[in-house]
């Protein structure tokens, strides 16, 4: 045992974007972005509708290729990728069974921590089973484009909008869980967010992004804000409150700061 | 009574065989929605006639080539994303079908038959016919040996089936290929009508008969050898032209299926 297993500084990095920009046709998209994600951690990538999210998430997939930068993923990194939503032709005849039995699963047996059991039981997926895929509802779908990301056993979870249309005692629920697997199977968790104030509480890193990244931090917890108190009565343990300390002079835009915009009721829920 | 002649078997042979091999990648055709890639395919195969007649290539390898090469320039700008691949494939099939036809009209001795050009001769198949479509089955059923997951993965979505590690352009690259090689080589056997009838009649027919992806492709299978059972045996009975009598044959199961409750 001669050689030295020193911790070297980038040893967890999974994922590392520099100085990626992104072009269509003359408009610019994103503008000089860096990211790192270490394993472990949670990041919340927010911002408003056309900032770049949805692209962003692409090129650190590997769906697109930047038009300048570049992306570093760890080398056989497992990443479960769920996406916002799918469609899939009604010519296709293929139950909710067969659509995650499809999904590829390390060979190794040894990598496959997660039981598919586990994740049936976890989502409450039993019912829906033997369904038509094109037949299950909105809500339904998000569940078991879930679990098909988690039947991957990933090392990273990548989630496009996993609380878009869900109201606010939904979305707590689904942190909880979200956080509850993280930790018993110790993946990182990579989310995007239409929610500008409200995101997971447990998340280490929130990233506002407008083509570029106008501001970063840690998300308040939700029990130091008495506005929340007001609003909700007992703070709630999964979602957490995000303050966007913008510099003016990089971000001339606002998302009406220093208020607080909890959109709870009217929020697209099915 | 069925008298059984030589050229009867050799159609009989060739149209169970064609049946077949159509059937794996006709699923996937409607599955993906790729009907007018087909018909693109098939369309564009008249410029390989042509090019063949002016060239004085050989026929078969002319039309296989100017197939592949079309099929890989579809490829390659379905993914540039600047026109539909609706109006690209609009676009192809009929310039390519307008440049073939202009090509044979500026030599004069030839005449093109466009009976020929649309069913083909399912009655003039040879030995060396049969031995092409055996050729192409074993190619198709290589092809979904390893790949039959991936398959159903990409047309689920692409880039889920990306990100999960699926080599999506590669895979798909090859059916697209596989496609223009079946195509070309049975457009000339069979007419570019009952090419993308076979191709996409069955599959569509056996939907409502099929509860798994698998299921659907085996009925397939057999929905499109049945037509083309009836469809000999019809030209057989009352005289009418081959080709068709299978078109229509295919179009009357898919009809009489219509009726019957789908299970999804």
């Amino acid at each position: 045992m001669s050689q030295c297993h020193c911790a070297q500084p980038h040893s967890q990095l999974l994922l590392q974007a520099r100085g990626l920009y992104q072009q269509f046709a003359d408009q610019e998209v994103l503008q000089n972005i860096d990211l790192e994600l270490k394993s472990g951690e949670i990041v919340t990538l927010i911002g408003p509708n056309g900032a770049g999210k949805s692209t962003l998430l692409k090129i650190l997939l590997g769906l697109l290729p930047p038009s300048r930068g570049t992306v570093w993923r760890r080398p056989g990194l497992r990443i479960g990728f769920m996406p916002q939503k799918i469609q899939i032709d009604p010519t296709l005849p293929m139950t909710v069974a067969r659509f995650l039995a499809l999904a590829k699963t390390p060979s190794n047996p040894a990598d496959n921590p997660l039981s598919f059991a586990q994740i049936l039981e976890d989502l409450n997926l039993h019912a829906l089973l033997e369904k038509p895929i094109q037949r299950v509802s909105g809500g339904e779908m998000q569940r078991v484009l879930l679990a098909r990301a988690l039947c991957t056993q990933p090392q990273l979870l990548v989630l496009d909008e996993p609380v878009q249309g869900v109201d606010i005692q939904g979305q707590a629920e689904i942190y909880q869980y979200l956080n509850q697997i993280r930790n018993q199977y110790q993946f990182s968790i990579l989310m995007v967010s239409h929610d500008l104030h409200i995101v997971m509480r447990h998340t280490d890193h929130v990233l506002c992004l407008n083509r570029h990244f106008c501001c970063s931090g840690h998300p308040q917890e939700v029990s130091q804000s008495p506005d929340f108190i007001t609003l909700f009565g007992t703070p709630d343990p999964a979602i957490a409150l995000y303050e966007h300390h913008h510099n003016p002079h990089t971000c001339e835009h606002t998302h009406g700061e220093g208020h607080l915009h909890l959109q709870t009721g009217d929020q697209e829920s099915r | 009574m069925f008298e059984l002649s030589s050229f009867m078997l050799m159609a009989l042979l060739g149209g169970l065989g064609l049946a077949l091999i159509s059937a794996p990648l006709g699923v996937f055709v409607v599955w993906q929605r790729q009907s007018y890639f087909g018909a693109t395919l098939a369309h564009s195969a008249l410029l390989g006639v042509s090019l063949a007649l002016l060239m004085q290539t050989h026929l078969t390898l002319t039309l296989v080539i100017v197939s592949l090469l079309i099929a890989w320039g579809i490829f390659s700008l379905s993914h540039t994303k600047q026109l539909s691949a609706d109006t690209l494939l609009g676009i192809l099939a009929h310039s390519s079908l307008a440049l073939g036809l202009i090509i044979i009209s500026l030599q004069d001795s030839v005449q093109i038959d466009l009976m020929g050009y649309l069913f083909g001769d399912i009655l003039s198949l040879n030995t060396t016919d049969l031995l092409l479509i055996g050729l192409t089955g074993g190619l198709i059923a290589l092809f979904y040996w390893y790949h039959w997951q991936d398959m159903l993965n990409i047309t689920l979505n692409s880039e889920l089936a990306h990100v999960e590690g699926t080599p999506v352009k590669r895979v798909q690259l090859q059916f697209v290929l596989l496609l223009a090689f079946m195509i070309a080589l049975s457009m000339k056997m069979v007419g570019v009508l009952l090419v993308t009838s076979l191709l996409i009649i069955p599959a569509a027919a056996a939907r409502r008969l099929a509860r798994t992806p698998e299921q659907m492709l085996l009925w397939s299978m057999l929905l499109g050898s049945l037509s083309v059972l009836l469809g000999i045996l019809g030209s057989y009975w009352y005289d009418l032209p081959t080709g068709p009598a299978i078109v229509m044959a295919a179009t009357l199961l898919f009809a009489v299926l219509l009726l019957k409750k789908p299970f999804a």
